[in-house]
């Protein structure tokens, strides 16, 4: 909502620099986005009145004019301007002036000739033929206003004046108008409102019941609809001052009646709109729904396609206007116009909104309707319009109105609960004092009852009087306490404490986090090539989404990593350790509302990435998280690892994450010419699985004595087959089984290996003799031989 | 005999003082008081001494030894100690060169002021909680006072899931207020994080997902002067204690009444500059008193308990605290961007 503040002047007196009303209307409530100068944009551009002219001795087309700028001598200045003539005003260019767009305008020689400035036609100043329609398109503005020489231009235009933008809520209707925000400015500085009522003479030849009815079929979409007339209209540019200020008020002036709607729009905040008569077929206005197959070329001259349920303002054969939005083209205000019938009506703002949002047309009118308005003022707004109609002497306004009246909500009162007021805000009012507040908002409060005025729909109860109250009390004067009562446990839920603990691991280990969106493309799961008839595929999709990229809510986190991965291959970068805490959405049958389970990918590439070092990093979260020990299972069946470098982490048989290379099928997707690994770890199933509470274990009293087993294998054996046997063979004396070598080549046949193993042995209760130590070798190693054919090398 | 002894301590104080390695102190001790040695040596004539000669003359003998051993104890500890002195500065390095790099991984600059945040809420005794993302439209609007036909829950501005609009994205994690409410009894205290969605498409300052930071406080008695003291309490524990707060008012569809808390601009102190876009002030968070309505509908008395809640936008709390310029920044996952926090 733009608001003048020579316009304001009508309804309020206040002496405030802009900043200073700015920021006490931004702190009562009404938050002004920005104030703007109208004259900030020119400057040094004066009244000029053309002394003499000489044709330029070097040009055929030039003049050479002294121009009277309002000092002692007149200054030169070269124009190319044909329509100027002696004794003409003009709004002129002194040296070192400024024009809309960021024109700068110096002194300079033209063709030989000194020039101190420039002549300006109206299009230079910013403007328009709807706001000085007697000037000419193209050509020098010829003034024909009440001015003299060396007066500021801007002073002329009407650019005097500081337009402050309010940013309005929803639940405010009434301030959508500038009588609203002046009734806000009046309890803000504690300054009286100044009332005006409009009174309409009438008279105006004929009966408007005879020429005119109304039929309001959509009483649900239409709560009031009420309409006057005017005859013998004299359609013209309507005066300077209208022009002036609905131009403050960034509305385009087009002619007397139209801007006189639009003036009263601005005024009342209720939207209106000027019939021409003769296009109302019957005298006869329906307002109903549109019907289908229905069109209506709108002001705009735009071919409408209704759809079935629209609102509009139709005659006795089709519809004439678009209701609350725009006019029809059929029954524009044009010149010749004799009659006109003043529309001002309330409208269902969803309905409106609605059929804006259909067409792809949100008009000032339709958003001011969409917050649904006050049904109260479509009597004083088209009354207003009646008065200034016979003020402008712009035609004969009839006497009488048609009102329909479907639903006018009853007034509402509220009890003024001081006490719940003051226990909300915290603060000690009085009643005396609350009443007050609520007078400066023109809100009466009789005895202990508060009278909600028709245009406050946003006050229903205690809490929307408290917050009256306490803006105007002040926001910032309240005190500020800290919270007292029951003191409540804060933290983190273990969900949350575990996922912390794997991300901190995760970045002690070189992986940054990420975070990626959770809608995904379709194309993805081809992408890592998840077979056709997965599960995965039963998505979460969006029936609106912005585009397909982003149409389904993922299933799988791996995805969303590569494309990460893959933006930082293709900029070049050498290597990228990342990690996410990434959400699935999973459907489930039965179920409204999909399970979210949160997945800790890990994903890198670069030149010391291997499936080992990632199978170590894993391994590392799982100790820090304190999991029940995993073991790590060959998974030659996962469509998106490489088939011969992927392990499925298991817990208590349970599988709960899987690890790998990303197959390179898939990393040649995503344009990634390098070794890819990835980590699915998902952090519910490792909270189910988390080790019991660590107890101290005894530190060993008597030594460890230390064996190297070098064993030869088929080469088919894996090394945690090997490392099983030798742990079910070792009994209780063994304590540790490491793996440190293997080795294939010279000494070793072909299709084995050798593998070595470090093995720690050790007894709790005394120093284990060489006798016991070969006995615990001797039966691994016969185990070993037994069972997997494996001999010592 | 005691001139034999004299002579003996003479030469042994000079050799050992001259002497440069611990080898060679060794061969003086054998030279001086081995068994073969020069004391040991004359020593060995005492038996041709008068009975009274002979203690006089240990004792002499003796005074030498001693003065031979403090002596050569006294070298020794020189000798190491100098010794250790050139081993250290044969030791010496270029502290300059790099050490060997240990590469650390660096947390998301929004879950940077998002832990921050959360954990200065905690310390005030509140829960960290965390909800469904697939939500149904009543969470998301209908409970929280927001009625068919509003704006918000046009297909332009939300979006829906199911064909009857019951099941959306939420656009705010305020539907955590609701499911906390009707879940736990007052005295509440939590915050709630996570994702939310808005149709908006990917520019400079929006993204169809974003991140908020929802708070929420029930009791018996709290007072809009409460949300005060909290919400100021969380913007100087993040923008340090000289911050300036100011609350203005403003309209949620489930508070009343409703503000949002500006911080005076960090770069002009309020006068205007292009960072505050000429305000002087930086818009944080929304708040306010939870709408008895929305209490009602959950089953919580708005006569004896009232409330208050804060939503946070996480993105621009990030951006502003990093002078991140672009928000698809945040997403882009640039390892050179996320290097940097």
């Amino acid at each position: 909502m733009n608001l003048s503040r020579k316009w304001l002047a009508d309804f309020v007196n206040i002496q405030a620099s802009d900043k200073e009303f700015a920021d006490k209307m931004t702190l009562s409530g009404s938050k002004v986005e920005v104030v703007t100068r109208m004259d900030a944009e020119i400057q040094n551009v004066v009244v000029g009145k053309v002394i003499s002219m000489a044709r330029h001795e070097n040009s055929d087309h030039m003049w050479v004019c002294q121009i009277d700028v309002g000092q002692p001598a007149t200054i030169q200045i070269v124009t190319g301007a044909q329509n100027v003539k002696v004794g003409d005003l003009v709004p002129t260019c002194l040296h070192d002036a400024h024009l809309p767009g960021g024109v700068h305008i110096t002194r300079g020689v033209l063709r030989g000739v000194e020039s101190n400035g420039m002549l300006c036609s109206l299009k230079e100043l910013g403007l328009t033929l709807n706001d000085f329609p007697y000037a000419i398109e193209d050509g020098i503005w010829i003034l024909q206003e009440d001015c003299y020489p060396g007066q500021n231009i801007n002073e002329v235009i009407g650019n005097d004046d500081s337009v402050v933008e309010f940013e309005i809520t929803n639940n405010r209707p009434d301030c959508f108008s500038l009588i609203g925000l002046a009734r806000e400015v009046a309890a803000t500085f504690q300054v009286p409102m100044k009332h005006h009522t409009p009174t309409v003479k009438g008279g105006g030849p004929g009966n408007l019941e005879e020429l005119l009815d109304v039929e309001v079929p959509a009483e649900d979409l239409c709560r009031r609809y009420t309409a006057r007339m005017v005859r013998n209209v004299k359609i013209g540019p309507s005066p300077k001052w209208m022009r002036q200020r609905l131009r403050a008020a960034g509305i385009r002036p087009i002619n007397n009646i139209v801007d006189i709607t639009n003036y009263v729009m601005v005024e009342y905040g209720q939207p209106m709109h000027a019939f021409d008569y003769r296009y109302v077929k019957d005298g006869k206005i329906i307002v109903r729904r549109s019907v289908e197959g229905e069109t209506l070329t709108t002001l705009d001259g735009t071919v409408r396609n209704l759809k079935p349920g629209m609102l509009v303002i139709a005659d006795s054969h089709r519809p004439v206007g678009l209701a609350g939005i725009m006019g029809g083209e059929n029954s524009e205000i044009v010149e010749d116009t004799v009659d006109v019938v003043f529309e001002s009506a309330n409208f269902d703002g969803t309905s409106i909104r609605q059929t804006a949002l259909a067409l792809g047309m949100r008009t000032e009118a339709s958003a001011k309707f969409e917050k649904n308005l006050d049904p109260m003022s479509t009597v004083p707004a088209v009354d207003r319009a009646c008065e200034l109609v016979e003020f402008l002497d712009a035609g004969q306004v009839l006497d009488g109105l048609i009102d329909v009246i479907n639903y006018v909500e009853p007034p509402v009162e509220l009890p003024l609960e001081v006490d719940r007021i003051n226990g909300l805000l915290g603060i000690q009012c009085t009643a005396d004092e609350m009443k007050s507040y609520l007078g400066r908002l023109e809100i009466p409060v009789e005895g202990m009852t508060v009278k909600v005025p028709s245009w406050r729909s946003d006050l229903r109860c205690m809490a929307d009087l408290a917050e009256e109250v306490g803006r105007l009390y002040g926001y910032n004067t309240m005190p500020t306490t800290m919270l007292r009562g029951i003191t409540t446990q804060g933290g983190y839920s273990k969900q949350a404490l575990l996922e912390m603990a794997a991300g901190n691991t995760a970045r002690a280990m070189g992986y940054s986090e990420i975070i990626t969106y959770s809608f995904v493309s379709p194309s993805i799961f081809d992408m890592v090539r998840i077979p056709s008839d997965s599960p995965f595929r039963n998505t979460v999709k969006l029936l609106n989404p912005l585009g397909e990229d982003t149409s389904v809510m993922r299933t799988i986190p791996l995805p969303s990593m590569l494309e990460i991965l893959a933006r930082n291959y293709a900029y070049h970068n050498k290597s990228a350790k990342l990690y996410e805490a990434a959400k699935i959405y999973l459907p489930e049958e039965g179920q409204t509302l999909p399970k979210e389970p949160k997945i800790l990918v890990l994903g890198t590439y670069g030149a010391q990435e291997t499936f080992f070092t990632l199978k170590g990093e894993v391994s590392a979260i799982l100790t820090a998280l304190k999991t029940m020990p995993a073991t790590f299972v060959a998974k030659k069946d996962h469509p998106s690892y490489h088939p011969g470098r992927c392990a499925a982490v298991v817990i208590d048989g349970v599988e709960v994450g899987v690890l790998g290379q990303v197959h390179p099928l898939v990393t040649a997707n995503y344009g990634i010419d390098s070794e890819v690994y990835c980590a699915e770890l998902n952090l519910e199933a490792l909270q189910s699985h988390l080790a019991p509470e660590v107890l101290y274990t005894p530190l060993p009293k008597y030594p460890a004595v230390s064996r190297d087993l070098a064993l030869v294998c088929d080469e088919n054996l894996t090394v945690g087959q090997l490392e099983q046997c030798i742990q079910e063979a070792g009994g209780s004396l063994l304590r540790n089984v490491s793996l440190f070598d293997i080795y294939r080549g010279p000494g070793i046949a072909s299709g084995k290996k050798s593998v070595a193993f470090s093995l720690e042995l050790r007894a709790d209760d005394r120093t284990l003799t060489d006798e016991d130590s070969n006995g615990v070798i001797r039966a691994i190693l016969e185990k070993l031989e037994s069972s997997l054919h494996v001999v010592l090398r | 005999m005691k001139q034999q002894l004299e002579k003996i301590r003479m030469e042994a104080m000079t050799a050992i003082e001259t002497v440069k390695g611990s080898a060679e102190l060794d061969a003086l001790r054998v030279r001086f008081l081995g068994k073969k040695g020069e004391l040991t040596a004359v020593l060995k004539q005492m038996g041709k001494l008068s009975a009274e000669e002979r203690p006089i003359m240990g004792q002499i003998a003796n005074s030498v030894r001693e003065a031979i051993e403090g002596k050569l104890e006294q070298r020794k500890t020189e000798l190491k100690a100098k010794a250790l002195e050139e081993k250290l500065v044969s030791e010496t390095v270029d502290v300059t060169i790099p050490g060997v790099p240990v590469v650390l991984g660096h947390k998301h600059p929004m879950s940077k002021v998002l832990d921050e945040a959360k954990e200065i809420f905690v310390g005030m005794g509140f829960e960290v909680v965390e909800g469904p993302e697939v939500e149904l439209e009543s969470y998301n609007f209908t409970k929280l006072n927001t009625p068919y036909g509003h704006p918000a829950r046009d297909r332009s501005d939300t979006f829906y899931i199911t064909e009857d609009d019951k099941v959306l994205l939420r656009t705010q994690t305020s539907p955590m207020q609701v499911r906390v409410m009707e879940q736990k009894k007052p005295p509440i205290r939590i915050v709630a994080p996570g994702r939310v969605y808005r149709k908006d498409e990917v520019d400079a300052t929006h993204s169809p997902m974003f991140h908020q930071l929802e708070g929420l406080v029930v009791d018996e008695g709290i007072t809009m002067t409460d949300l005060k003291g909290t919400l100021e309490h969380l913007v100087k524990q993040l923008y340090g204690e000289d911050s300036v707060v100011r609350f203005r008012p403003h309209h949620f569809p489930f508070t009343e009444p409703s503000c949002e808390v500006d911080v005076q601009c960090f770069e002009c102190h309020g006068a205007g500059c292009r960072t505050c876009k000429g305000e002087g002030w930086i818009e944080l968070l929304g708040a306010g008193m939870v709408h008895p309505a929305v209490l009602q509908g959950c089953g919580i008395d708005p006569t004896q308990y009232s409330g208050f809640a804060f939503g946070i936008g996480v993105e621009r709390m990030a951006m502003r605290r990093y002078a991140i310029s672009d928000l698809r920044l945040i997403f882009e996952n640039d390892v050179r961007f996320l290097s940097q926090f």
